[in-house]
């Protein structure tokens, strides 16, 4: 089923009807952080200081752009493998985080976290890098510049194109969707 | 003996760096086109099409094709007939990344220290595969490797009673616990035999040869099509969304090995399998 959905989320429902397999385009804002923003908020966050961005309402898309041409807003821009997040995500999802956006698997832990507060994993295709981009309409650094590609990006998006892995249910479609095509021999 | 000034490796390898994570090599078009045609899945043969479209828009747009514009991995045969000049050929390959991931607006994935990680800012240094060959030729091939699918791949120590079956179960093994992770339709290399780190390389070096290749070894090849074939049945699909197109190919190089072993690695590369030649 397509959907459309804003961000950041005003109103927690919309995500509660969104089921795995969904394709959705999110419009809105979205902040980007991989694997050093991560590192580096989990340790504020455990040093009691306060973070760059907030996460209630939010979503963070894992991705960490290549460099933008001269005029242009970004560069090639698809998702990093999210399992490299699941030791930090928990934490960020008590704090309100709505949504995670990348690809491949999640931890028990994560998926835990995700039906304990409501909130989506989204994917994004793989390798779909400069497609994406086109979704991206501004971007600027908020936090953690001297990470160069891994600093945290605000980025305006419109009909950002993703799919529904683990809903609120914590229904995971990569363990169904595999099921239908399977072969034997 | 012929010479060759290192600046023509530098060139050649900046260049190389840029065509590589721009566009895909025909090959690669090859193996893709055909996935395209034969997927099962709706949602698989969607993100075929998305793909499609991605590759188009990264050549036109000049956009790379995937912002993982990877580490630098490079391939060069050096023929014993050719004397370097002008300067330490090394140098002059950091050089050339360098230069092709600055003025080619590729992302700087790498790390100066893997425990400190500090950026190094220009995507050095590149990780250089040296042969000796024949002939006052010098072949240079940019292999950029995404670590989505790298961090995905695997070495068993398989013993020799293991034998081919227990080749195909480790193939299976990694690509299974890949899944989604490395980005699929993948490309998958098999190394078998050698040592250790032989088996490595040659997984590596798998991942170089023309997708739609086959091995001339019969049975090799054999082995080539039924992995195929078998990963395909998985159901995993493009993006790990489900669908019958797991794996765009299958590519396996052997070597001889010692008596007590028999070393299997699996190198896991994403749809976006990037490779670029060039002969000086």
């Amino acid at each position: 089923m397509d959907r459309y959905i804003e961000v950041p989320v005003k109103d927690n429902r919309i995500l509660e009807e969104l089921r795995a397999g969904d394709y959705v385009y999110i419009t809105g804002t979205l902040y980007t952080a991989r694997d050093a923003a991560h590192k580096r908020m989990y340790e504020a966050l455990a040093a009691g200081e306060p973070l760059p961005i907030d996460m209630k309402n939010n979503m963070i898309y894992y991705m960490g752009p290549s460099p933008a041409r001269e005029g242009r807003v970004i560069g090639s821009a698809g998702p990093t493998t999210a399992s490299r997040m699941d030791k930090y995500a928990p934490a960020f999802l008590d704090l309100g985080l709505k949504g995670m956006i990348g690809k491949g698997k999640r931890s028990r832990a994560v998926i835990d976290g995700i039906v304990k507060n409501k909130a989506v994993y989204f994917a994004a295709v793989g390798g779909a890098g400069a497609l994406l981009s086109k979704r991206i309409t501004a971007s600027r650094v908020v936090a953690y510049e001297d990470l160069g590609t891994e600093a945290i990006r605000e980025l305006r998006v419109e009909n950002f194109p993703v799919i529904v892995v683990i809903d609120t249910k914590g229904n995971n479609l990569y363990e169904t969707a595999a099921k239908a095509y399977q072969k034997k021999g | 003996m012929r010479e060759i000034q290192v600046s023509a490796v530098t060139e050649a390898i900046a260049e190389l760096c840029i065509e590589a994570n721009y566009e895909l090599s025909s090959d690669m078009k090859a193996v893709f086109e055909q996935a395209k045609e034969t997927e099962e899945g709706p949602l698989g043969r969607q993100i075929l099409e998305q793909l499609e479209e991605n590759l188009q828009i990264a050549k036109t747009d000049r956009i790379p094709i995937c912002q993982d514009t990877g580490m630098a991995v490079v391939f060069v045969e050096i023929g014993q007939d050719v004397h370097l000049a002008g300067g330490s050929l090394e140098e002059a390959i950091h050089a050339g990344v360098r230069k092709g991931y600055t003025e080619g607006y590729l992302r700087k994935s790498v790390v100066k220290d893997p425990i400190y990680r500090e950026n190094t800012k220009d995507n050095t240094p590149a990780v250089i595969h040296y042969s000796i060959v024949p002939g006052d030729k010098v072949t240079v091939t940019v292999a950029p490797k995404g670590f989505g699918s790298e961090n995905m791949s695997r070495i068993f120590m398989l013993k020799p009673a293991d034998g081919i079956e227990g080749v195909k179960d480790a193939v299976m093994t990694a690509v299974r616990d890949a899944g989604p992770n490395a980005c699929p339709p993948m490309v998958v290399g098999v190394g078998i035999g050698g040592t250790f780190e032989k088996c490595a390389y040659l997984a590596k070096k798998a991942l170089t040869l023309p997708a739609d290749s086959h091995s001339e070894i019969p049975y090799v090849r054999e082995l080539e099509a039924e992995l195929l074939q078998k990963i395909n049945g998985l159901g995993i699909g493009p993006g790990g969304l489900g669908g019958t197109k797991t794996a765009l190919a299958v590519n396996i190089l052997t070597y001889p090995t010692h008596i007590a072993g028999l070393p299997v690695a699996v190198n896991i590369c994403c749809h976006v399998n990037r490779h670029a030649t060039r002969i000086l």
